[in-house]
């Protein structure tokens, strides 16, 4: 083992593994973290905790972790390059580790432009591969990105995103080669709606043999209602919703709407769980966390595994 | 090229309303030939700020001069004769210019008239597009050409994010993704191998990072 993480535990066992997300509030309200992370107990083995998502300001994610782990919760910490440069990421990875948080997600966030501050100078000192290569050098090397040594070195178990449905379609594959060159551990995939895109990508990772170099969890979301599909499909960047998502959601009365997203997710994965290379699924539960459960049992991966 | 454009009429006269005498200085590089300050728009300026005042019954003096480089001491020398008849300078040159001008004549005061926007080239008639930010370790061998430091949102360094949508950033569809261009100039190189090579982090010292730059050749300097 690299790490003392869950997660990686997990995965090393050859279950599939199931994270799931919390975003924080937009308030110092600790209880609103317990509240949704308790939704998840038992269900996943580790829940990532956003970091200003759609670069709209939060609860820090460290802080959210913070809270998590003190439940007795495995938190992932997430952080974008959008928002520190390399001596606050360095500087946050050591308190995070302090605090025994272990498993991280390093992303380099959405653009400004889309959150709540605009006007922000948005730092990308160094971008997620950078980034991913830094976090494994403080692990393997014992070292800061500026050379120094560091004292007890924090031993995170490394994950980044991956969207195979962004464009040239063609460089996806090699995009995920140079993260696991970099030292990712593990990559969650973008949403995955457009199923025979992703099993085309999942064909170039193997082909590369890069599934047995990095964990791949699936990213699921579970859809409330057709208008919540077509906003997924026209206006957010990087999203595949093929016409037949939206069309099954739109098809189907109001009422029973959600009840056709959590459908269409638990067959989602279903499917994927026979695609070979795929380690996992990451549910995201985009402020609905509290229908994880329910989707996790369905989908068969209930009971999450002890005593590892 | 160092772009700008002219700022709102209505800020540039609230900077030169307490003044009667104004010298209107543009410069003849870059920013004339982006029709922001030269001697064209000096002309345009001047005739747009008398009409204004006019209409609030109230004249003021504006001499013109356009200066070969408003960058460089050895032109803006020539505003010395005028200086005596100003009570203010309006520059339409990009901010290195103003500043010339502000640090020669330490009693007069300077009001830019134009926004310094970036360092870029003509795309089309009237279209000017960012290229350039002046890092100072030039990595464009690396990258087809192409710059992912002035041209990307986020500026990554090691390929696109994952809201490139058919060539275009996630920020806007007018905006391209510059890892798209680069990706296609590398395929065109027959250079594709050359995107998995991981691009170090990179050393900002020689760009803004390092405190303000200077450029010191001791074969010129005197």
């Amino acid at each position: 083992m690299k790490t003392e993480s869950r997660l990686e535990k997990v995965l090393a066992s050859g279950n599939l593994a199931v994270t799931s997300e919390c975003g924080p509030p937009r308030g110092a309200l600790p209880d609103k973290v317990r509240e949704k992370a308790e939704m998840l107990r038992g269900y996943v083995d580790a829940i990532n905790v956003t970091d200003n998502q759609t670069a709209m300001v939060r609860m820090s994610s460290f802080a959210a972790c913070v809270i998590i782990k003190q439940m007795g919760l495995d938190p992932i910490l997430q952080m974008v390059t959008r928002d520190r440069n390399r001596l606050a990421m360095q500087a946050d990875i050591l308190g995070a580790y302090a605090h025994g948080i272990d498993t991280m997600l390093c992303l380099s966030g959405d653009h400004p432009y889309f959150g709540d501050h605009p006007q922000a100078m948005n730092v990308h000192d160094i971008d997620s591969i950078q980034f991913v290569q830094m976090v494994h050098q403080m692990r393997e090397e014992g070292k800061f990105m500026g050379g120094g040594d560091i004292l007890n070195p924090p031993k995170m178990f490394i994950g980044a995103a991956a969207n195979p449905f962004a464009d040239p379609f063609e460089l996806r594959v090699a995009r995920l080669a140079k993260k696991a060159k970099a030292g990712t551990d593990f990559v969650q995939t973008q949403c995955i709606y457009n199923l025979d895109k992703f099993e085309l990508w999942m064909k170039g990772v193997r082909d590369r043999g890069l599934h047995e170099k990095v964990h791949i969890l699936a990213g699921i979301t579970p859809m409330k209602t057709a208008g919540m599909a077509r906003y997924m499909k026209n206006k957010v960047p990087g999203m595949d919703v093929p016409d037949e998502v939206v069309d099954r959601m739109a098809g189907v009365p109001k009422e029973k709407m959600a009840e056709e997203g959590i459908k269409i997710c638990v067959e989602s994965i279903q499917r994927l769980k026979e695609v070979k290379g795929v380690s996992g699924f990451h549910i995201m539960a985009i402020e609905w966390e509290q229908k994880v459960p329910e989707i996790v049992e369905k989908a068969g991966l209930y009971p999450r595994p002890e005593n590892l | 090229m160092i772009t700008a454009e002219r700022k709102p009429l209505e800020e540039i006269v609230a900077s030169v309303k307490p003044f009667q005498r104004i010298l209107l200085v543009g410069c003849n590089e870059c920013v004339t030939v982006c029709a922001a300050g030269g001697r064209k728009e000096v002309g345009l300026l001047a005739s747009a700020l008398q009409m204004h005042f006019m209409t609030e019954g109230k004249t003021i003096d504006i001499k013109e001069i356009t200066l070969e480089r408003q960058c460089d001491p050895e032109y803006v020398e020539e505003l010395n004769v005028h200086m005596d008849q100003a009570d203010a300078v309006l520059s339409m040159a990009c901010g290195c210019g103003v500043q010339e001008i502000a640090r020669r004549y330490r009693e007069k005061p300077v009001f830019p008239a134009v926004n310094t926007k970036f360092m870029g080239a003509s795309e089309r008639q009237g279209v000017w597009a960012e290229r350039c930010q002046g890092c100072g370790d030039c990595l464009l061998g690396l990258t087809g050409g192409i710059c992912p430091i002035a041209r990307c949102s986020k500026r990554l360094l090691n390929g696109p994010c994952g809201g490139s949508t058919t060539g275009k950033c996630e920020i806007s569809p007018e905006v391209d993704c510059v890892w798209q261009l680069i990706w296609d100039r590398l395929k065109a190189l027959g250079m594709q191998d050359r995107y998995e090579d991981i691009m170090p982090a990179k050393n900002w010292q020689t760009g803004r990072g390092g405190g303000p730059r200077k450029i010191i050749r001791e074969d010129l300097a005197e």
